[in-house]
């Protein structure tokens, strides 16, 4: 046996590399990388793909730096609650530095995905400019840009192999006037390391939600006539119209495209001629769902579907009429995931068409469904592994769905392989989820959203505490939680104790007392993202568990008990936490408020990067 | 900004003591809350036409849905509203007949529709044909009217001045429309041919 790490270098770096290349998960390469120097080199200069959970953790150089060959970066911005309003709308998250970072260090970057980050024009003409083997560009919930830095996007892609048809003239001029190979060579190097622009191969365009502002109408016929390699695109965030004879002609010349989402503007014949250029489809986002009555539209529609052999998933479906619907009832067998949260349709409608989706996997609806819905769906849908159900009419004073705890509770038992629920609802028991949880315990992600703040099980008006313990010491593998209803510090002392895997959790009017807020941080060993909104949550079980923090990515509270004085000690005791201040009204700067002055929005998060350089006025770094 | 907390103790009135105010207090909440909602009504306040006052208090980002769906959804939710309430009616006079009628011209998103539903409330007139022959193969109007169809659709516009239906398209003359008049046939062919 050697002796220390000797080892190591029994192999090449190869070897090393290939042995790694097996492992998948991010936190098993950082391990590796602890191993011993040598392992350490060899994992930072294979590593491949880099996650970045937080944007303001890390120094883009500094990640750049450690990772030379990465080929795909995801990167995360503002913090969750920035999708209800809760962060101020300047507060950061700017793609800008990491952008350039990546544009300097990484040229053969090839997948791009940004996360609730500011992406302004120019990152988009950036990066348009910068990697020549570009394939894969997503933004999900982002913000920033308009529909004119798509265009630079589409205007650089490339399908051509190797040079352009300018490098190619030149060649030839140069093949016909000398005569040795050497010039020939000498002529096609310094072409290619010109400074051509082109996207080579942009397989991917995945807008997800994003706000997009509509400047460039046109920007699809950017796309040039060479351009053929698109795989998926998914416009169904844009809101103006989109010009379908120029998108039938992109589609009609990509025939690898397999996920084709469009967005809510295209009237539905449009729409209809637009697929029947893609029968190869497997995920489809349709336009609006409805129209007058027209028979020729109706069979129009009906054939179309009935052609896609391999379609796997629907979305869009905005607005469904019932008359519509039946025409795609061909597909419905095939489906393993739907997304009909967009579409107002009514029960009876709702349910025929779902109820034919035998191998369904994942469901997204309204809580138009209603229980009678979710029953059928229970019953017929034997692989539900995820079921996201939407509120209609979230601020409506007078509900009038009848969507109950029953739902819910028909689809844990009927569905074996569910594990992911999100459910919006307006009425809740200890005993519904406490069958839930017995039902279930293969949850991993139980989201419940009680619409009315401090809702009591309406039966026995007690607290939900018993229900919600249920759920986390039944489902051991439960990684992400949302509360809700009337809670108090029993139900934290439960999830403190059982959630061992809890990695995020989302707390909201809930609890009494500090207590609550420590039993989570002394507890849930794999907590990395808590949520909270106003609780009475305060500075004695932050300051007693303040090394907690720093296992964790983030912390966010808002409207909660903490002071000013809290934050400063935090801050000084702990300097590889972030201490951010969210305050916007405020004119006077954090200095001169004193130490009992109580924090609106607080945000702490881990990083090696210090504080950071571009807060706006309403964020103080402690 | 509004805050009734002291002010309410010291407040006359001729209720009985212990009736609330509209607004239902949140306990747990401290006072921050309340300037949030007041955020929440300027945020919402492009939706302002929806005429329904909150009976309580809304806070803001809750319940927790993404602005995106709420945004799309409530725009459209209110579209729907206000082509319920208000509608597009217009009187529909027949040459012959003994009174008019009145059609809503906001259901319809097609001169289709329109002809389809004006053939069946005057039944057994083809007034359908003219127009779908017009708009397919001479959108310009050249053509003649053909001689089975008897009758024509007209409608009188803005400016007062009575146009043939069908040449412009289905926005503009929904919006442009203030009545409609089915004219006999011989009348009309003046209006099919090009000077």
């Amino acid at each position: 046996m050697v002796r220390g790490f000797g080892w190591a270098a029994a192999f090449p770096d190869e070897v090393w590399e290939h042995v790694f290349s097996f492992l998948a998960a991010d936190a098993d390469r950082n391990a590796v990388a602890l191993v011993c120097r040598a392992w350490h080199r060899i994992e930072r200069r294979s590593r491949r793909r880099v996650f970045v959970g937080n944007c303001y953790a890390v120094a883009p150089a500094a990640a750049v730096r450690r990772f030379p060959e990465v080929r795909a970066a995801a990167i995360k911005g503002k913090p969750h609650f920035a999708d209800f309003n809760l962060v101020p709308t300047d507060w950061g998250g700017g793609a800008e530095a990491w952008v350039e970072a990546m544009a300097e260090g990484w040229p053969h970057l090839e997948e791009l995905r940004l996360k609730r980050m500011v992406v302004s024009d120019d990152c988009l003409e950036l990066i348009a400019r910068s990697f020549k083997n570009f394939g894969v560009l997503s933004l999900v919930s982002c913000d920033g840009f308009s529909t004119a830095g798509l265009a630079a996007i589409a205007a650089n892609c490339r399908s051509s192999p190797v040079h352009t048809s300018v490098g190619l003239e030149v060649a030839i001029l140069v093949s016909v006037a000398s005569e040795g190979v050497n010039e020939l060579s000498l002529v096609y190097l310094l072409l290619s390391s010109a400074d051509i622009p082109y996207l080579r191969n942009l397989r991917e365009l995945d807008l997800h939600e994003n706000e997009v502002e509509d400047n460039c109408l046109n920007w699809i016929s950017h796309f040039p006539e060479s351009f053929t390699s698109l795989v998926s695109l998914n416009i169904a965030c844009l809101e103006g119209d989109v010009n379908t004879s120029v998108l039938e002609c992109l589609i009609s010349r990509c025939p690898n495209l397999k996920t084709l989402r469009l967005n809510h503007a295209m009237p539905l014949e449009k729409l209809v001629s637009l697929l029947q250029r893609a029968p190869q489809l497997v995920d489809v986002g349709t336009s609006k769902f409805s129209a007058d009555h027209h028979p020729e539209l109706f069979s129009k529609l009906e054939s179309t579907f009935a052609g896609f052999k391999h379609l796997k998933s629907l979305s869009g479906i905005w607005e469904a009429g019932p008359t519509y619907l039946p025409a795609i009832y061909s597909v419905c067998e095939s489906l393993t995931s739907l997304n009909l949260c967009y579409a107002t349709i009514q029960s009876p409608e709702l349910l025929k068409f779902v109820s034919r989706c035998k191998n369904l996997q994942r469901l997204w609806v309204m809580d138009l469904i209603e229980d009678n819905g979710l029953i059928a769906v229970a019953a017929s849908c034997k692989l539900l592994q995820e079921l996201r159900v939407f509120p209609s009419d979230p601020y409506g004073v007078a509900p009038p769905i009848s969507l109950t705890e029953h739902g819910l509770v028909a689809i844990s038992a009927g569905c074996l392989m569910l594990h992911s629920v999100l459910y919006f609802c307006r009425q809740m028991t200890n005993a519904a989820l406490l069958t839930i949880a017995n039902n279930r315990p293969n949850l991993t992600c139980f989201r419940l959203c009680i619409i009315e703040p401090h809702t009591p099980d309406y039966i026995s008006q007690e607290p939900l505490d018993a229900g919600f313990s249920a759920i986390v010491e039944s489902c051991k593998d439960l990684r992400r939680l949302s509360l809700s209803g009337l809670l108090t510090d029993r139900v934290f002392k439960s999830i403190g104790a059982s959630a061992n895997r809890l990695e995020m959790l989302s707390v909201a009017f809930a609890g009494d007392s500090d207590a609550g807020l420590h039993y989570i941080l002394s507890g849930c060993k794999n907590l990395r993202k808590l949520e909270i909104r106003d609780c009475p949550f305060g500075d004695k079980a932050l300051l007693d568990n303040a090394s907690k923090l720093e296992t964790m990515r983030s912390l966010w509270m808002s409207s909660c008990s903490v002071t000013l004085g809290a934050c400063r000690q935090l801050a000084l005791k702990m300097p590889r936490l972030n201490v951010e201040v969210i305050d916007e009204r405020r004119g006077r700067p954090l200095e001169s408020w004193p130490d009992d002055f109580p924090v609106e929005k607080l945000y702490i998060y881990r990083t090696v990067a210090g504080p950071r350089s571009d807060t706006p006025p309403c964020v103080w770094t402690v | 900004m509004e805050d009734h907390d002291n002010l309410k103790a010291t407040e006359l009135t001729l209720g009985l003591p212990g009736t609330d105010a509209l607004e239902k207090p949140t306990p747990a909440a401290p006072n921050v809350n309340k300037r949030s909602k007041e955020e929440e009504e300027e945020c919402c306040g492009f939706t302002g036409s929806s005429g329904r006052p909150a009976a309580k208090a809304q806070v803001v980002g809750w319940p927790p849905v993404r602005s995106y769906r709420v945004n799309s959804f409530r725009e459209r939710k209110m579209e729907k509203k206000e082509e319920d309430t208000t509608g597009i009616y217009v009187k529909v006079s027949m040459d012959g007949a003994p009174y008019l009628r009145k059609v809503d011209l906001g259901v319809y998103n097609s001169y289709k529709g329109l002809t389809d539903a004006l053939d069946a409330m005057f039944k057994g007139f083809s007034l359908g044909k003219q127009i779908i022959q017009r708009q397919a193969h001479d959108p310009h109007g050249v053509a003649e009217g053909g001689d089975e169809s008897e009758h024509a659709i007209t409608y009188e516009d803005k400016d007062g001045d009575w146009m043939l239906v069908g040449d412009v398209p289905w926005e503009m003359f929904v919006s442009s429309c203030k009545r409609l008049r089915i004219m006999k046939g011989c009348e009309a062919r003046g209006l099919t041919t090009s000077p």
